[in-house]
């Protein structure tokens, strides 16, 4: 599957050509050109982060948060180890970008990391790789290895004081792992169960040390921020909302697959380049930023231009970037359905709130679904919905209830009909 | 119980830790240790954890925690399915039930030949690749039509 891009992470990449995610492909593209111009005209460690907070650059995990403003938190005088974390576990049920990143330019990934650990004074890093992509960790620690061998990691890079060192860590298959404090207690070879913030990692991270931990996505942009300016990245997009973004599209779209495109295009731009809806089925609704974000129906999303504060204002978020797009074949009840199941799949069990709410939306929705619906169920929702969300360690919980609220919301007759005449209101088809 | 290959494998993991720090290679050791033998049994748990000096209990949790550890023996070849929405919308659950119906199992069975295991998976990350199914956790296939399938389920030997 090829990226379609108009953006700086993919720029010049030719994701049809096996070779070019290789050292030699990306310094081809001009790679490596920003960390030679850091370490040999000595840009200071202020400088670097002032550019990328001159960038607008925010957090392509899923919150949002100002990168720049993130490594500023990092206590650059510590005096014994920091660690500087990479977060590719990409779980999020219809993110699928920061795999395109490992696949088809992961020098992009290593440089920017190189870059954030000579901002932040950290010499050892760690990325952490969702547990079912293998492959694509082992093509990882190719790119490593060749980095390693180009003098780009280790000690005194290119001929410096500067030392920085990079490994691969591969998960194997907890979505609460993209949690970043569960993703630390993971790292530390434990059960990836979130920890209690504060403190926050800036300041008792990985192994109890500062840590700083960013997105794939976030850290691959950062080359394009210092070699051509954070006052380039952020026109490519809007204010606030600087750069271009990946976002995934899955669903019933001609061309699903991973588009780079200027934060602020609008989303019906975004659903032609996609190909348009299959079939030339009806819009139904469209969830925006990965299955955590509130769904919205499809005349409110054609009315969105895909940015973090327009998606906001619409009362969803952007979350990740993952555009999961449904037809008018889509009963709401089946799909929530799937998604109330995922959730309590992957709840750690830590929190009572979440390990048994997730549960009880799971088996409710169940219920509803298969014409066995009480009256009072969609109260039920609610009120299991209101013990859970903010009530525990983690936003997993509240993860699984924004769905089931925006669903209940936006297409409540659904879930009536469902429960007064024990089937679907549409002709359900997946696909 | 393990190879000198997949030791030296661990070795490696090890060695991408700091020195008082091997507890955080046992994710690692665990899966070199799945892929060599098929599946972690408990004296396969406890041999990593003896191996990497951390309590056999610490190395338990860890398998017991994470979905691809597999703690009973498996068919050869294990087919992981993800039916998640973003994949049901791209023919996932369609996949998943021309599976069932080829090998004649359900979810979570094993056929009678002891060569495939189905099992249903939750989202792998590659959601614009629908469907998709995973063998034996690492190697991912991608546009799984009913023929990909046929021909997927025939190279499988």
């Amino acid at each position: 599957m090829a990226v379609f891009t108009q953006g700086v992470i993919f720029e010049g990449v030719d994701t049809s050509d096996p070779n070019c995610w290789t050292l030699d492909a990306y310094v081809k593209r001009g790679g490596y050109e920003a960390l030679k111009r850091i370490l040999q005209q000595g840009i200071s460690q202020d400088d670097v982060i002032a550019e990328v907070k001159g960038s607008s650059l925010r957090g392509r995990g899923g919150a949002g948060f100002p990168t720049g403003l993130k490594w500023s938190f990092m206590p650059r005088n510590f005096p014994g180890d920091k660690y500087l974390v990479c977060n590719t576990d990409e779980g999020e049920p219809g993110t699928f970008k920061d795999r395109d990143i490992l696949r088809f330019n992961p020098h992009s990934l290593i440089e920017g990391m190189i870059i954030a650990g000579y901002a932040m004074g950290v010499k050892r890093a760690y990325n952490y790789i969702h547990g079912e992509i293998f492959e694509d960790y082992v093509l990882f620690e190719r790119a490593l290895d060749e980095a390693r061998a180009a003098g780009f990691l280790g000690e005194n890079i290119l001929g410096t004081s500067f030392t920085f060192d990079l490994f691969a860590h591969h998960g194997y298959g907890a979505y609460i792992c993209g949690e970043e404090t569960a993703l630390l207690e993971s790292l530390e070879g434990k059960k990836g169960q979130p920890r209690f913030k504060p403190p926050f990692p800036a300041s008792f991270g990985l192994y109890g040390k500062p840590t700083t931990i960013n997105n794939t996505e976030s850290f691959a942009s950062v080359p394009f921020i210092i070699r051509d300016g954070g006052q380039k990245f952020l026109e490519a997009g809007k204010p606030n909302n600087g750069g271009t973004k990946l976002f995934s599209v899955s669903g019933h779209v001609n061309r699903p697959g991973n588009y780079e495109i200027p934060l602020g295009t609008p989303f019906s731009v975004l659903l032609e380049m996609a190909g348009g809806m299959k079939n030339g089925k009806k819009l139904k609704a469209v969830i925006p930023g990965g299955s955590s974000a509130p769904v919205l129906p499809g005349d409110i999303m054609m009315d969105c231009t895909m940015d973090y504060d327009s998606i906001s204002k619409a009362g969803s978020m952007l979350g990740s970037g993952a555009v999961i797009v449904m037809n008018e074949d889509i009963c709401m009840v089946k799909a929530l359905e799937r998604l109330a199941y995922f959730y309590h799949e992957e709840s750690c069990g830590q929190c009572t709130p979440c390990r048994e709410g997730t549960g009880w939306l799971y088996r409710v929705i169940h219920r509803i679904e298969h014409g066995q619906g009480r009256p009072d169920d969609l109260d039920l929702l609610t009120s299991v919905g209101n013990n859970m969300a903010g009530r525990t360690i983690c936003a997993l919980a509240d993860a699984a209830v924004f769905p089931v609220r925006s669903f209940t919301k936006h297409f409540r007759h659904e879930f009536e009909y469902h429960i007064e005449h024990k089937k679907c209101l549409v002709e359900h088809k997946w696909c | 119980m393990l190879s000198p290959d997949a030791l030296k494998q661990i070795d490696r993991e090890v060695a991408k830790y700091p020195a008082d720090q091997a507890r955080s290679a046992v994710m690692g050791a665990l899966r070199i240790a799945q892929t060599e033998l098929g599946w972690l049994s408990t004296e396969t748990i406890e041999f990593v954890a003896n191996y990497l000096g951390i309590p056999p209990v610490a190395a338990y949790e860890v398998a017991t925690f994470y979905n691809m550890y597999d703690l009973k023996p498996v068919g050869k070849y294990k087919i992981t399915v993800c039916t998640n929405l973003p994949c049901a919308l791209g023919g996932g659950v369609d996949c998943a039930d021309y599976l069932k119906h080829k090998l004649g199992i359900g979810f979570g069975e094993t056929t009678p030949d002891g060569k495939f295991t189905l099992v249903e998976g939750e989202c792998m990350g590659a959601c614009g690749d629908a469907p998709v199914l995973l063998v034996n956790n690492h190697s991912m296939c991608s546009f799984m039509s009913h023929e990909a399938i046929d021909k997927k389920l025939a190279e499988l030997k």
